[in-house]
């Protein structure tokens, strides 16, 4: 199933699928780490709930819904990924 | 082998040729600046590049028998010309910068606990075929959090020399030393093609693997620390703290050093002024010179006290969660939440304010935020402000006892300019400042303690720019006032100030103003307070000083006797608006880079002040 980042609930992780953006765009969220088949997992909202902050690489990167909204990614089953890693 | 990966064909070996000029390079966050300065120990120059709004820092670090130059590059991803940080890097690299020589090494900073993203910097940085030495910055924490990696290994894999440092700590930093006495071309090694980010990445990825390079645990502290600081109802309460005691300490605190200051150099110049002979020479001096370079320094106090905040909300990590609870707020108006702590600062004084727009990436936000700065009921208005409402309005309990008449005229005041600024902003950005839809990403650091080194620094480097640059033209504004109240001469006597030359530009805008209420002792004076807002009380004190029929009475009956009720609002509104700032326009254009912006923003603003003036005096004439 594929869903928007901007859709992830709050500590699901998810696997981007791909970044429906200009190239430029595309160009700068990739040196943050969002970049297709790249783990992303959305750890927090800002208190009035725009931009949310992603999980990404290693550090914390916030992203505004509109720009959240044109990258997907397909989730991941969490239990899956430990067992994966484990 | 992947068909995308190239072999870097740079078989020079550079050995034998003397180092001078290094370049320094890393992304944003790896804390390349801390240790520019630890290199340099903060013999360093700022300046702009010629014809772009991006800084240059320049340093030298001393060697052994020789000294070397270092050029601080901006903080970049990557080499591709996306934004005009990395266009400017790319071109200092490639020596194709006007008065930047090519370096012939560079100096490559990594942030350890990061290090699977920023190395694919390193690809298109080892592309360029000058010796490089990679420093992996931040190697305490890295240790610290139980994260590794084999430097050994990494820079076999790199084909380039690696030294684990810490810049906070000042550890490691030898090698750089013994990197410049011989350092040598980069091995003939694999890169991928490093227009390619996605490729880099990759590659990154793979050489940290093959450098067993283990990631620091997560900072438990930071994730705990933003629970609450990042917290629905936390997160913004204490954001409002933050920006209360800035806002407070910026006010309170600034204020009265400035105030001070002002009275010690007022002082100082009184004190000279025996020394100096009677005539045209002390009247150069203390009025012309001393006065104009001490308008200037007498900001200094609000803006080391203000970049001292900043410096400790930047340093410890604070100022980008600040940028993610306003940002939400800020994009009503078409700005993001980088936009914030400028805006609030100029309430104080725009002069600091347009120099904090430096932490918005966007230079159509930037530029936005700088032209909206000075609409900020900036702390130079309040002279004129309290003159005025204490002279025409009565004083009336309104909301019971919490408010009264003249605090309520102050307080709308405020509301005029706040409105100004976020009609002009909204403006802005949906006409000639449209961003290209460039998304808003923001990093949030690890928490760190500030040091007292870095902040300093910042307080220091600020400091400099602001004396130097926008002494320079205020400098050269007072002197042209001063010239222009003592001419023209006769027999080499300067003129009654009614004769000179600037009571004769007064009487010439009279006829543009007198619809606004506005007489031409006045005129002179909206002519003085261009230098300043606040000088405007300064020579209307002198005009009506001079004036026989007013001489033995206080400025503030004066102006009661020579002012009808409306022309006093009308002149309230038009100071609300106007741009009458010598600083902030030296200010703008040191920080655009052009003299466009800053004519633009100085017509504009008298405009609406013009019109708005305009506007009340006739509503309250028809009123009346």
């Amino acid at each position: 199933m594929r869903l928007p980042l901007s859709d992830l609930e709050l500590g699901e992780t998810a696997v981007i699928e791909n970044v429906a953006l200009p190239e430029a765009e595309r160009q700068l969220l990739m040196r943050f780490g969002f970049f297709d088949g790249a783990e992303v997992r959305c750890s927090r909202r800002a208190p009035l709930g725009d931009p949310v902050v992603y999980s990404v690489d290693g550090s914390e990167v916030a992203l505004r819904t509109e720009t959240a909204c044109r990258i997907f990614a397909s989730p991941v089953d969490d239990k899956a990924t430990r067992e994966q890693k484990g | 082998m992947n068909p995308l990966l190239q072999i870097v064909a740079s078989s020079t070996t550079r050995s034998q040729q003397q180092i001078r000029n290094v370049a320094l390079i890393g992304p944003p966050n790896s804390g390349k600046t801390t240790l520019f300065n630890r290199l340099t120990n903060l013999r360093q120059k700022v300046g702009n590049y010629p014809g772009i709004t991006v800084e240059q820092h320049t340093g030298v670090m001393a060697l052994p028998g020789q000294e070397i130059t270092i050029v601080d590059l901006p903080g970049v991803y990557g080499l591709n010309p996306y934004s005009e940080d990395e266009r400017v890097a790319v071109n200092v690299l490639n020596g194709n910068m006007d008065g930047v020589p090519r370096p012939e090494a560079v100096l490559l900073v990594l942030d350890a606990t990061n290090l699977t993203r920023h190395l694919s910097l390193a690809a298109p940085v080892i592309a360029l075929g000058l010796p490089t030495l990679a420093l992996l910055n931040m190697g305490d924490l890295l240790t610290r959090r139980s994260g590794s990696i084999d430097a050994v290994k990494l820079a076999g894999d790199l084909g380039i020399p690696v030294a684990i440092v810490s810049a906070t700590m000042g550890t490691g930093l030898e090698a750089v030393g013994r990197f410049l006495e011989c350092a040598n071309s980069p091995i003939k090694t694999t890169l991928p093609i490093v227009q390619d980010v996605r490729e880099c990445r990759k590659w990154a990825a793979r050489v940290a693997s093959e450098s067993d390079y283990r990631p620091p645990l997560p900072p438990t502290w930071s994730r705990r620390l933003d629970d609450i600081l990042l917290h629905k109802v936390w997160g913004p309460l204490v954001f409002m703290i933050v920006v209360g005691a800035v806002f407070q300490t910026v006010f309170g605190l600034g204020q009265p050093l400035s105030n001070a200051l002002q009275d010690l150099l007022t002082d100082m110049g009184q004190k000279a002024a025996p020394f100096i002979a009677n005539g045209f020479l002390r009247s150069l001096l203390l009025d012309g010179i001393w006065k104009g370079v001490t308008s200037v320094l007498v900001f200094l106090p609000q803006i080391l006290v203000l970049f001292l905040f900043i410096g400790l909300l930047e340093d410890s990590g604070y100022l980008a969660r600040a940028a993610l609870i306003a940002d939400r707020t800020m994009s009503f108006v078409g700005l993001n939440g980088k936009a914030f702590i400028p805006l609030l600062s100029a309430y104080s004084c725009a002069v600091p304010a347009i120099m904090a727009s430096r932490t918005i990436e966007n230079k159509r936000d930037r530029l936005a935020t700088i032209l909206i700065a000075p609409f900020m009921t900036c702390s130079a208005r309040l002279p004129i402000y309290t003159l005025l409402i204490a002279a025409f309005i009565p004083e009336r309990p309104v909301v019971g006892p919490f408010l009264g008449s003249r605090a309520l005229a102050m307080l709308l005041l405020y509301v005029l300019g706040f409105v100004a600024a976020i009609g002009t902003a909204k403006m802005l950005k949906s006409s000639v400042l449209k961003s290209m839809p460039a998304p808003f990403v923001l990093e949030l650091p690890e928490y760190r303690c500030p040091t007292l080194r870095s902040v300093g620094l910042r307080l220091m480097d600020r400091g400099r720019v602001f004396v130097q640059q926008a002494g320079t033209v205020i400098l050269l504004v007072s002197l042209l006032v001063w010239g222009l109240t003592n001419l023209p001469l006769h027999q080499c006597q300067p003129p009654e100030l009614e004769d000179s030359v600037v009571a004769h530009l007064g009487h010439l805008i009279e006829p543009a103003i007198r619809p606004l209420g506005f007489n031409w002792k006045i005129g002179v004076g909206l002519l003085t307070s261009v230098v300043a807002r606040e000088v405007i009380v300064g020579t209307l004190g002198t005009l009506y000083g001079r004036d026989p029929q007013t001489r033995s009475v206080s400025l503030q009956s004066a102006l009661q006797h020579d002012l009808t009720f409306s022309g006093a609002m009308a002149l309230l509104v038009f100071f609300a608006f106007a741009m009458q700032c010598t600083s902030t326009l030296a200010v703008v254009r040191r920080e655009t880079n052009s003299w466009m912006w800053p004519a633009i923003q100085f017509f504009y603003m008298t405009g609406v002040a013009f019109l708005a003036a305009l506007v009340v005096h006739e509503t309250l004439s028809v009123l009346n």
